[in-house]
């Protein structure tokens, strides 16, 4: 019934727009971002820097909350013809369910594309065409540790599940909390499944061709189970903080960082997080790849950073090009890299990384310097993943729900998911 | 045709006086209503909808914790339903009789029903945190370790249904008093005259003649409470996993993922449930009212 009622509303104020819109000289270009406060100041450098470059466009920064309710309001938005000019989103399968190809404007022409690393053009790319440039740099999925509890303890970063669960069983012994764990945000629950992808990708090369054309099984594949096993043995051991049901994000970052905890699995994002809120203990966190079963295999699960893109609906998309090309040039990369917390290596050839990174992206390079280190994660490489993974890896990790039956649950949540998307074979 | 029948009385007004309120209500309800109907059978992404027939509705049958949720949204609005009942009864009874600072107790009992439902939410989510609650810390002084409120999967539900009771007792409350005040004084009178305690006056003067007040509260709130969601999600996000979820949030969690015929069916079937427990409900207390 809202969606009427919005679908109306945007009609007139369309029209209103339509009437009251400014004269060619100046223009003014809305900007839609999420509300993490790295990517408002981040967004906050780059219009600064561009308004002083080209003085008669002004643009506006509306934030937007983050996680499901932001999809859903970028989706609404996008469908209702109200997105603003240039907004911010991720890339890889949440893209592909925006169908591209009929609501953005095509970026493949643009300069600064010259330059972008061909590992993110592809997680931006429908039927052949651009749609997107990075905002920030690549990042990772894996462990954030406290370096001082390492050094206290003398423990060594684990290659290996065993020499993990070795090493929180000593820092167990000493008091602190192994594993911080915050299920209050359902999202950070995942992480030990989906950052176990480099694994599972290691032992199943075929994995995501084969997930997405309904071959394949988390239930039926014992390397994709893992995961799950992982969140059940640190929670069969009582390595986490008591209050893991209700913790938040910000908590988990507080313990990793200030050495409540020892390690809090992560994607590395969450360093500009701390700088942001526990710069003087920036120092103290490390980072590593999820550990697998055999130490010959350690590497690391990719995540993209988001993408700035351009909505058909929008009325300055010439203006909106340009900016949006400045932020994808090395001048633009630079001034993000400078402003925005690095959380890995940026995707823009001649954008180098300062020299005083934290350590915690330290710890990630060497992965990306070496060949077959890095892989990317699930969802940038097959369009399904199911909604309710979040849930589900709340149920495992705390001990309501054994791993093969989620693994099940898992799978027919995808279907559903699939079948939404209209996929073939489901 | 009209000749056999009684001839309707003739209305005062024309016909016309009826269009704007015919239109609004068209646009606002009609409209809407049947375009549920028809996305419900379609697969919709908000641009383009594709008719799948009964797909949808196959699907959230066959959704594992659809049969949870159900299970969930009853258990959670007979509590809510059950305690707002008893407690706002007895609660306008201890208002309506004579007693100290009366008036600033009824807006102490009302006042919850005033702030915002996220408001509290969020505040006794605070309080109710398992190590760092003010709930559990008092607990703990006094020697009782007191559980997880909203991490145990056993025991979401019934903490959020205790907030919805404590934010929701004050409007049952303030309709029982209504209720309270249009029994006459004669009959209580009487009833002393011949001898009778306050507890039969209680069971056989007040009980029956607040039987109107008493349907009201319980469809108000059973109604609320089978299509609650605010609270829920504010509070449990219906986790720790699924533990808490209710139909309403079911739905939303499908509009969330983007599945948005699939959510619009999932609002029929709340619609068809919720038609399906009040309407009979209803018929029985009104047949029950006129009997008497």
């Amino acid at each position: 019934m809202t969606h009427r009622i919005k679908l109306i509303l945007a009609g007139a104020s369309a029209l209103l727009a339509f009437k009251a819109s400014p004269s060619h000289a100046e223009s003014t270009l809305s900007f839609l971002i999420d509300n993490n406060p790295d990517t408002v100041a981040a967004a906050e450098a780059l219009v600064a820097a561009y308004q002083a470059k080209v003085p008669d466009v002004t643009i506006e920064i509306e934030p937007r909350a983050g996680g499901g309710e932001g999809d859903n309001i970028i989706k609404t938005r996008l469908a209702t013809g109200e997105m603003s000019d240039v907004f911010l989103y991720n890339s890889g399968s949440l893209l592909q369910a925006l169908k591209p190809a009929q609501t953005l404007v095509d970026l493949s022409g643009l300069e600064s594309q010259v330059k972008v690393d061909e590992g993110f053009k592809s997680v931006v790319r429908a039927d052949g065409k651009l749609y997107g440039v990075p905002f920030g740099t690549a990042m990772a999925g894996g462990i954030l540790y406290n370096r001082k509890i390492y050094q206290d303890l003398g423990l060594t970063v684990p290659k290996t599940w065993a020499d993990f669960m070795a090493n929180n069983a000593k820092v167990k012994t000493s008091g602190k909390v192994a594993v911080a764990q915050t299920y209050r945000d359902t999202w950070t629950s995942q992480l030990f499944v989906l950052a176990d992808y480099y694994n599972l990708h290691a032992v199943v090369p075929n994995f995501a061709a084969d997930y997405t054309a309904n071959k394949a099984k988390y239930a039926e594949t014992p390397a994709a189970t893992k995961g799950f096993e992982r969140l059940k043995d640190v929670h069969d051991a009582g390595l986490m903080n008591e209050d893991f049901g209700a913790a938040s994000y910000d908590d988990g970052l507080r313990m990793v960082a200030t050495g409540e905890a020892a390690h809090y699995p992560m994607l590395s994002f969450a360093i500009g997080a701390i700088k942001q809120n526990y710069p003087e203990n920036l120092a103290d966190v490390g980072f590593f790849a999820q550990p697998s079963d055999d130490a010959q295999t350690n590497g690391l699960t990719v995540w993209m950073p988001p993408a700035l893109y351009i909505p058909l609906t929008s009325q300055h998309a010439e203006e909106a090009k340009k900016f949006v090309d400045f932020a994808g040039s090395v001048e633009g990369c630079k001034i993000m890299v400078e402003t925005n917390t690095v959380q890995g290596p940026p995707l823009i050839d001649g954008c180098d990384l300062p020299a005083d990174v934290p350590p915690a992206v330290k710890d990630m390079l060497p992965y990306f310097e070496a060949k077959g280190k890095t892989t990317p994660a699930l969802e940038f490489v097959s369009p399904v993943k199911g909604p309710a993974l979040e849930q589900i890896t709340v149920e495992v990790g705390s001990g309501i729900r054994q791993p093969a039956e989620a693994a099940k649950l898992y799978d027919e949540d995808v279907r559903k998911q699939a079948k939404q998307l209209g996929l073939p074979n489901w | 045709m009209t000749e056999t029948r009684p001839h309707p009385r003739k209305s005062p007004y024309p016909l016309w006086f009826f269009i704007p309120a015919a239109i609004i209500y068209g646009v606002l309800f009609l409209f809407p209503t049947i375009s549920s109907l028809w996305y419900s059978l379609t697969r919709w992404d908000l641009s383009t909808a594709q008719f799948i027939g009964l797909e949808n509705f196959q699907q959230f049958f066959s959704e594992p914790f659809l049969v949870k949720g159900l299970v969930n949204t009853l258990i959670y609005a007979v509590t809510t339903s059950g305690l707002k009942t008893v407690c706002g009864l007895l609660l306008a009874v201890l208002l309506t009789s004579n007693i100290f600072a009366r008036g600033f107790l009824r807006t102490l009992v009302f006042f919850p029903v005033l702030v915002s439902t996220i408001g509290i939410g969020i505040t006794f989510t605070v309080m109710m945190h398992p190590t760092k609650g003010i709930i559990n810390v008092t607990l703990e002084t006094l020697g009782m370790p007191g559980p997880g409120w909203l991490t145990n999967p056993a025991l979401a539900l019934f903490s959020v249904a205790l907030v919805d009771v404590w934010k929701g007792v004050g409007l049952a409350t303030l309709i029982f008093i209504a209720g309270l005040a249009a029994i006459s004084p004669d009959y209580y009178e009487a009833a002393r005259i011949d001898g009778a305690t306050r507890l039969q006056q209680f069971f056989r003067i007040t009980l029956p003649l607040v039987r109107p007040a008493t349907v009201i509260v319980v469809t108000l709130s059973l109604i609320g409470g089978l299509r609650s969601f605010d609270l829920i999600w504010a509070m449990t996000r219906g986790g720790p996993g699924f533990s808490s979820d209710v139909i309403a949030s079911v739905i939303y969690k499908q509009y969330q993922a983007g599945f948005y015929g699939l959510s619009t069916a999932g609002n029929v079937i709340l619609f068809a449930l919720i038609a399906v427990i009040i309407l009979p409900f209803t018929l029985w207390f009104n047949r029950r009212e006129v009997e008497e």
